[in-house]
């Protein structure tokens, strides 16, 4: 009874978020209601006993995320410009495709469900193994680090790339680059 | 930045508790939440805060760009190297079984490293994403 | 009332996530779809994660006396799908700097414009 109440809660304010997201033009205003949505969904994953990716969407989401945000709005503009016109074909193709998404989870497992296909087979050999294989209580560092490692692999590996990729572009290399466009000014 | 005392005051005495609390999660991350991941974020959002209050040029003379650098590396390499030991060792690619006499005290030394080198590679991009950002003039 | 909100909880999350979807491909401001781009995957991550959820059940750390665990396997699958995603971000981020740098604009309609007049 607790959870649900906690989760409708949470919920209810995400969604206030979001529309905030939607309709503001001020976008450190956007950018702040972003990390506050990424803590809430850190908040919904304490609700779900999530706690390694509660800790881990709280420290990139609310914290790296919206660091490197504020960093690129210093370095670019503040404010978006006034749609110019009634985005009517974007709508419907949200709508349809939340439409579809909801007649497709008319068949899934109830939530919470011990016996949904999700929680038998390969979850019920790695909660019954650890202890013995690895010994490591922490079932979600054992699968990660040991059970899964080649996909941790990849994991950093993409890591390292955005890093790279980061250095190349704005690592104030010199040569070569034209000079910069003049700003327009984003006023509506 | 010069004049808000508070938060000069505070980051210094805030910023080892940061550091202490990022080396907590790496390593207890087998026993409660944590791991690479969390501790290489907590690590890098400690510096982020040092460099917002006392500059990037304060925060640089600690972590040169080179030593960043060679961590990004670094911790990937330790990876993958901890892999390849794995095969010298007679068993498949990353099975940390061979690594010690018993299989279990393998595969808590193979876990170890290999968390360590992520949380090294995570700490050393994001700090350097943000230092890069920071620093980045248009002309 | 339980068999209800066992299907309410994938409802409210599949409105926020195509919510997150119309700000990627309704507005026209580059950051704004790259904050709309964060909304939508954080979304898939509740949505994910709430499939794991075993009622009764407590954070997959194993414990003496605990008998039931939540499912561990979407927690693994989610932890990278983050760390993923803000690696997306941060390239992204970087994309619009220099973006900015090139056309003078981070608006996508004054870049199409440009665009079609060169």
């Amino acid at each position: 009874m607790m959870l649900e109440v906690i989760d409708i809660i949470i919920l209810t304010l995400m969604t206030v978020t979001v529309i905030g997201i939607v309709v503001m033009r001020n976008l450190l205003a956007v950018v702040m209601l972003g990390g506050i949505y990424s803590l809430l969904a850190a908040s919904i994953f304490v609700a779900l006993d999530a706690v390694d990716v509660a800790f881990t969407e709280a420290a990139v989401g609310a914290g790296i995320s919206t660091v490197l945000f504020i960093g690129t709005l210093a370095l670019t503009t503040r404010v978006e410009k006034r749609p110019k016109h009634k985005p009517l074909l974007p709508l419907c193709v949200c709508i349809i495709t939340g439409a579809v998404l909801i007649y497709g989870s008319l068949d899934m497992a109830r939530f919470g469900d011990p016996n949904s296909p999700a929680n038998r087979h390969v979850a019920a050999h790695y909660l019954e193994n650890t202890k013995k294989d690895t010994g490591v209580p922490n079932v979600v560092t054992a699968v990660l680090a040991s059970y899964r490692g080649y996909d941790t692999l990849g994991e950093v590996t993409v890591i390292f790339t955005a890093g790279i990729g980061v250095i190349l572009l704005l690592g104030n290399w010199r040569r070569g680059l034209k000079p910069p466009a003049p700003h327009h000014e984003d006023k509506a | 930045m010069r004049e808000y005392l508070i938060l000069r005051v505070i980051t210094k005495l805030l910023f080892p508790f940061i550091l202490l609390f990022a080396l907590y999660v790496q390593f207890h991350g087998d026993f409660g939440p944590g791991g690479g991941f969390q501790a290489g974020v907590i690590f890098a959002a400690s510096f982020i805060l040092y460099s917002m209050v006392f500059g990037v040029r304060s925060a640089q003379h600690v972590l040169p760009v080179g030593i960043l650098r060679a961590g990004i590396a670094g911790g990937l390499l330790l990876y993958a190297l901890v892999g390849v030991v794995d095969l010298l060792l007679g068993a498949n690619y990353l099975d940390y079984s061979p690594m010690s006499a018993e299989a279990k005290v393998g595969q808590h030394l193979g876990i170890f490293l290999v968390e360590l080198g992520v949380g090294i590679t995570v700490a050393s991009v994001m700090m350097t994403m943000f230092f890069t950002f920071a620093t980045w003039r248009e002309d | 009332m339980v068999d209800f909100f066992g299907l309410y909880n994938y409802w409210i999350v599949i409105v926020l996530a195509m919510a997150g979807m119309y700000i990627v491909i309704a507005r026209g401001n580059l950051i704004k779809k790259l904050v709309g781009l964060n909304v939508f995957q954080a979304s898939v991550f509740v949505l994910y994660i709430s499939f794991g959820k075993v009622s009764g059940g407590t954070a997959p750390i194993l414990l003496k006396g605990v008998v039931t665990y939540s499912n561990p396997l979407p927690h693994v699958l989610i932890l990278t799908a983050i760390v993923v995603g803000v690696a997306t971000t941060a390239l992204g981020l970087a994309l619009v700097v220099r973006i900015r740098r090139e056309y003078g604009t981070i608006e996508e309609d004054d870049i199409h414009s440009q665009d079609g007049h060169t």
